[in-house]
């Protein structure tokens, strides 16, 4: 049941990375990116990582997503050319067979025995209350320093996209 | 506990979603599309963090991607202000088309 649930969610996320590198209209690649972060949050929560599945689903699906598709519209895109564009279609062959065999390789390579051996995890995994006490002791600084980093992101973002500064 | 599904059929998605990405972002040339590769590349480090830390028991690969997640939400912020102002200065998209830097 569980490797069903795996299968179809990573069968989806897949198909729709695929797919969104592959179309014309950005449109269409911004609403299978959305796809594909709702299965990524359906394989974080058959993970036992709920907070972040819902974070996945609010910040990435939600926020950033809604934020692309503004900016797609705003600009009104229409793309000429798909995913071959002027550089030779020979080239990007060749470069996707590269990694691909790249990937088979270390697929190939990966040794399953090696691999860290599974533990328990606590009743609490992946529940805000931990996750919250992990974050407010020993990632304190990294997380204020998180909220400057979102503030310059802010002043940048007004910066950047003002008429006239 | 063993794990429902075992780690490497994780850490193999992952790796493929991060390939796509890595050729979408080689083969389109869509400043917005290959925004949305990098994010896509994003999303299957996150998932490798969060396959290990099931796996460790561990709930510090959940907290790298708590914090993957706020620095992706801050490169939004800027990547599409960048992406507004090219197109303010150029009226396209294409990175083909940003040439100011070449010689």
């Amino acid at each position: 049941m569980q490797l069903l649930i795996f299968y179809g969610f990573g069968f989806f996320a897949l198909f729709s990375g695929i797919a969104m590198i592959m179309s014309r209209q950005p449109v269409t690649s911004a609403l299978l990116m959305v796809v594909n972060m709702f299965c990524l949050a359906g394989l974080y929560a058959q993970l036992g990582a709920h907070l972040i599945a819902v974070l996945q689903v609010m910040v990435y699906a939600g926020a950033i997503m809604v934020l692309v598709l503004f900016v797609i519209m705003f600009l009104n895109l229409r793309e000429k050319a798909g995913i071959v564009s002027k550089h030779g279609v020979m080239m990007q062959a060749l470069g996707i067979a590269a990694l691909g065999f790249v990937i088979t390789a270390i697929i190939a390579k990966l040794d399953m025995a090696k691999l860290p051996a599974a533990k328990a995890p606590a009743a609490d995994f992946g529940s805000v209350a931990a996750i919250g006490r992990v974050l407010f002791t020993d990632y304190l600084l990294p997380f204020e320093i998180t909220s400057v980093l979102l503030l310059a992101a802010i002043v940048g973002a007004v910066v950047l996209a003002k008429r006239k500064v | 506990m063993e794990m429902p599904v075992p780690l490497h059929h994780y850490l193999i998605l992952s790796g493929i979603l991060f390939s796509v990405g890595v050729v979408g972002v080689l083969s389109r040339r869509n400043a917005i599309i290959i925004y949305m590769c990098i994010e896509l590349m994003l999303n299957a480090v996150n998932l490798t963090l969060i396959a290990f830390s099931r796996q460790l028991g561990d709930l510090n690969g959940q907290l790298f991607t708590f914090m993957v997640m706020a620095v992706a939400a801050a490169e939004a912020a800027v990547g599409l202000g960048i992406i507004i102002a090219l197109f303010r200065n150029r009226q396209s998209v294409d990175v083909d088309d940003v040439n100011l830097l070449k010689g």
